[in-house]
């Protein structure tokens, strides 16, 4: 019965200690004006925060800002956990400072994309949406 | 043979719960299916509706609730808590920012607590068209309570009080004077009336404004002051017996950035649902809900069937003229159900 409406579904979080926050919720703001629904988990999350809330909110998309340089700790425990829960369909993107030579690596963990800074929002909202059909 | 869905809903399984709750959300045929196997197996947990205007601190409250409920006095057993939390969709692109999570930190690695946040989508009341829904699914998964928070309303936001069974109207001090108290809307719909934000400035005038207010409908019973005198009046009803004695909304002070008077107020909470259950109140709110359910489900129906069984360009044509006057607004409604003639 009724309308059946599916939305893009897509948590934001900030993995790890530091607390720079402006460019993840640049991020969310795009992404909601995309037409997405955007659930916002705020700063100093840890990886068990993050896969718990996947969960719970069913998203398609988790969308990690780092700029602490501990992406190759939080990354693949993060990756890990996912699947762990059972979260095998969910695409991980990446933001932040992340050096071009730990790229290669990450995308061959399960990395769907990872945005750097200068990266147009209309680019992210482009790549999150090929990756959701 | 493999597990249903639906029974792994029922076992309390979290991933099967959470596709479940997509589904439903997105009204799928699938999602239909499972909320028709789970009904039976709802009515047993306590809703429980948490609203008041933006930044009253609904969310940080619910977050407060939450962790209470789940760290109770020693010896006692810690219910488990659902909550689904509403943000509004944005009317222009339809997406949303969904920020409770951001407030609800404190309930994070605990597993008999389940948060969900939810997109308006479009409904107007306060919830989503699906959230009653969600709510079902939660409560066939064995949650023993549910939080639901509205999106931040207004004055008239009021659908929460015919879905929850206790309504908690948040109020924060500095939001207007004594007149705000007085008008029809959300103030009515509150079983239990919080001052959230008490250690700040005003705390004691809008708790005093808010305590005035229901002193105007409910006045005290046995003594009165007439030109000057103490009257009685008849005896009150004697505190517990009196099956339809009426509930007078408590004004609870809280803090809930520290936790102050948040026990009083799951107090007052557990006080409300055993008033309704002596009181019969319970069933009448369990009528009043599923009916209202069933109300809001066929009014859906009805607009589909209405919707597909008219071609688009027919509507667009009697739209036309509405725009150019020729004719009313209420003649093309009526063109529009007959369908025939346009």
């Amino acid at each position: 019965m009724g309308n059946s409406q599916t939305k893009i579904r897509v948590l934001i979080a900030k993995a790890g200690l530091d607390g720079h926050d402006r460019g993840a919720k640049v991020v969310a703001r795009a992404l909601r004006d995309a037409g997405m629904e955007v659930i916002y988990t705020g700063l100093r999350q840890t990886p068990e925060m993050i896969t718990e809330a996947a969960l719970q909110e069913d998203v398609q998309v988790v969308g990690l800002s780092i700029l602490s340089g501990a992406h190759m700790t939080l990354v693949p425990k993060v990756i890990k956990m996912l699947q762990k829960q059972g979260l095998t369909d969910v695409k991980l993107f990446l933001g932040g400072i992340i050096p071009d030579e730990d790229k290669s690596e990450l995308t061959k963990l399960g990395v769907d994309g990872i945005f750097g800074p200068g990266t147009s929002t209309q680019l992210i909202i482009e790549d999150i949406r090929k990756a959701c059909q | 043979m493999p597990v249903t869905r639906t029974q792994a809903v029922l076992n309390g399984e979290r991933l099967a719960l959470t596709r479940t709750l997509s589904q439903v959300e997105n009204n799928t045929p699938e999602g239909n299916q499972i909320l028709e196997e789970l009904f039976p197996h709802t009515g047993n947990a306590h809703l429980i509706g948490v609203t008041g205007a933006p930044g009253t601190g609904k969310s940080t409250l619910v977050n407060q609730l939450a962790f209470d409920y789940r760290h109770p006095p020693e010896g006692t057993k810690p219910p488990t808590v659902a909550i689904v939390a509403i943000d509004p969709s944005s009317p222009f692109s339809g997406g949303a920012l969904l920020g409770d999570r951001v407030r609800m930190q404190d309930l994070a690695g605990d597993p008999g607590v389940f948060v969900r946040s939810m997109a308006s989508r479009g409904s107007l009341g306060g919830l989503a068209s699906t959230t009653a829904g969600l709510v079902q699914v939660f409560d066939a998964a064995g949650f023993d309570i549910i939080l639901i928070e509205t999106v931040g309303a207004g004055q008239a936001e009021v659908e929460i009080a015919s879905l929850a069974h206790t309504t908690i109207v948040v109020e924060a001090p500095g939001l207007g004077d004594e007149i705000q108290t007085f008008k029809a809307g959300i103030l009515e719909i509150a079983d239990i009336l919080v001052v959230n934000k008490a250690d700040k400035p005003g705390a004691d005038n809008a708790l005093r404004a808010l305590r005035n207010m229901l002193s105007l409908t409910q006045p005290e019973k046995n003594v009165v002051m007439h030109h000057g005198k103490m009257m009685s009046t008849e005896e009150a009803p004697a505190g517990d017996a009196e099956p339809d004695q009426e509930w007078v909304p408590p004004v609870l002070p809280t803090t809930a950035t520290t936790g102050d008077g948040v026990a009083e107020l799951i107090e007052q909470i557990a006080a409300h649902q055993q008033h309704l259950k002596t009181s019969g109140g319970w069933i009448l709110r369990e009528q009043a809900r599923l009916k209202n359910e069933v109300g809001n489900l066929l009014q859906e129906a009805l607009h589909q069937r209405w919707n597909s069984s008219i071609p688009p360009a027919d509507y667009e044509k009697v739209l036309d003229q509405v725009v150019s006057r020729q004719i009313s607004p209420r003649r093309a409604v009526d063109k529009l159900i007959k369908g025939a003639g346009l």
